[in-house]
């Protein structure tokens, strides 16, 4: 087993091919959004496989050490920023082609006119613990 | 205190108790597990006198209460037998039944793990979901979908000693250490297996874990960073362990079937015969090498291969059997960043190493890769 992040952007990923703004589908083409995602993680946990799943804000401040008995700086949130984060699922699966078929089917989300997104999300390895044999 | 120890030795032989008394396994096997909680609950104020007895009585109240709401939502009017009913309570066979049945081939990997830490290892799914980094609720459905895809499995189907190795192998090899020690676990259920067996490979398995915990305390520093065998403190090698694991082994090598936990075995045996890194018996780990290629084709022994070989007849010799090892594989570029630095070639060793970093697998050994490309890189400057 290993676990995979599965990324999702605001920003920073090639752009999806049913790109609409969120704010442009109507109500219930958001609701269905919703409960796709809902469900998804729903049929994970039944599979043993998920271990995680947040989203967050977009509004974000950097922060920075200062020195000695100084308060840390923050700055931002900076709108030029590449790389916006959405959130994310982490899942426990066997193989790591098991991880690239789940981030296709969440990619499948359903978005403007009820059609998929296809949007594009990253997946990522967690490095594990090492391993006790090794010679 | 609770025996936490007694309770799990004595796990599979309960559930053996309940599957003669006519229960199915999924439902023994859950009825077993709430008589676990139960006993972590109350053994700590007051062990029973007779704690299998007692598991027994308890698991078998479980049943009885789960199948009689069922049995009550069904057919209200249907009788449930409350007194256990006559005839054989256990036999030898159960544990090992348990094992196969734990192990099945249908089973995935990672399923066939979390069942046998529960069924066999008498571990709760707290445990096992803290073993593995996984929410507990999680882990509970993997444990009951294992359960459902062994559902129709006959209790006593003679199993595959092998897969049941292969699980016991993932436990003690890719187990993260929470409350339980995975890696105690796994050699708890190894010497389990290999007692009950009688298979050469079971005792292969069991001595290379021996002999691979027995390292355990020199292996990584207080800070949790990795010290590779070379470096080890020798001194802190278990010698118990080793001598537990090489008379295994013996006993193993001498019935003539060889196979390829005893040929790893014999490897960590060759180590761990050296006082001093230095004398390393490296020209017959080759050759135990070559038996291992022999038995398993495989592009990870190929790769292990190729450093010994660098020990055995030199870095240039090392970098030659290198070359031809897919450079895809894990830990190649590790292994060929420590072979140009043997051959005296620091530019590309700097090079390698900071690239195995980049691509390490885990965090320990990154660290470990970046402190050589850190160290070789230092050296060159002067």
């Amino acid at each position: 087993m290993a676990k995979y992040l599965l990324l999702k952007h605001y920003r920073g990923s090639p752009e999806a091919v049913n790109d609409v703004p969120m704010d442009q589908w109507t109500p219930e083409e958001i609701e269905d959004h919703v409960q796709f995602m809902r469900d998804f993680a729903t049929r994970l946990k039944g599979t043993g496989e998920y271990v995680d799943g947040q989203a967050l804000s977009p509004e974000g401040t950097f922060v920075r050490y200062d020195g000695e008995g100084r308060p840390p700086v923050t700055d931002g949130p900076f709108a030029e920023t590449k790389d916006l984060i959405a959130g994310w699922m982490v899942i426990d699966v066997d193989t790591y082609e098991r991880a690239l078929a789940l981030a296709g089917e969440l990619s499948a989300a359903p978005g403007a006119g009820g059609k998929p997104i296809h949007e594009w999300l990253e997946v990522r390895p967690f490095l594990s613990a090492p391993p006790t044999v090794t010679e | 205190m609770l025996d936490e120890l007694l309770l799990r030795e004595m796990t599979p032989a309960v559930i053996g108790v309940l599957v003669h008394r006519g229960v199915d396994f999924t439902t023994a096997e859950d009825a077993v597990q709430e008589a676990l909680i139960q006993a972590a609950l109350t053994w700590p104020e007051r062990q029973p006198a007779d704690p299998k007895g007692w598991m027994v009585t308890v698991a078998w109240r479980k049943f009885l209460d789960t199948h009689r709401s069922e049995a009550s939502r069904r057919e209200r009017e249907q009788r449930v037998a409350v007194e256990p009913p006559p005839g054989p309570t256990e036999t030898a066979d159960d544990t090992l039944a348990l094992f196969f049945l734990c192990a099945h081939p249908s089973l995935t990997p990672a399923s066939a793990v979390a069942l046998t830490l529960r069924a066999v290892g008498g571990l709760t799914t707290r445990q096992i979901a803290q073993a593995y980094l996984v929410p507990e609720e999680t882990m509970a459905q993997r444990i009951s979908r294992a359960k459902r895809t062994v559902g129709d499995v006959r209790f006593e189907e003679p199993g595959d000693p092998a897969t049941v190795r292969r699980v016991l192998y993932l436990v003690f090899n890719e187990g993260y250490t929470g409350d339980v020690d995975m890696a105690a676990e796994a050699i708890r259920l190894a010497r389990q297996l290999a007692s009950m067996t009688d298979d050469e490979e079971a005792s292969g398995l069991l001595a290379l874990m021996l002999l691979h915990h027995a390292r355990r305390p020199a292996r990584t520093r207080r800070d949790g960073s990795l010290v590779p065998l070379a470096e080890q403190d020798r001194s802190r090698w278990n010698t118990s362990l080793i001598a537990e694991g090489v008379a295994v082994l013996q006993t193993a090598l001498g019935r003539d079937r060889l196979g390829e936990f005893q040929a790893q075995a014999a490897i960590a045996a060759l180590h761990a015969d050296a006082r001093r890194a230095e004398e390393t018996d490296w020209v017959q780990i080759v050759s135990w090498y070559d038996e291992l290629l022999r038995l398993t084709e495989s592009p990870i022994v190929q790769l292990n291969r190729a450093i010994a070989i660098g020990e055995a007849d030199g870095a240039v010799a090392g970098l030659a059997a290198l070359a031809t090892v897919d450079p895809g594989l894990p830990r190649h570029t590790a292994a060929s960043a420590y072979l140009h630095e043997k051959a005296g070639d620091l530019l590309t060793a700097a090079r390698l190493y900071a690239d195995a970093a980049w691509s390490a697998p885990n965090l320990a050994e990154r660290h470990h890769l970046t402190r050589q490309a850190a160290r070789v890189s230092q050296a060159l400057r002067g």
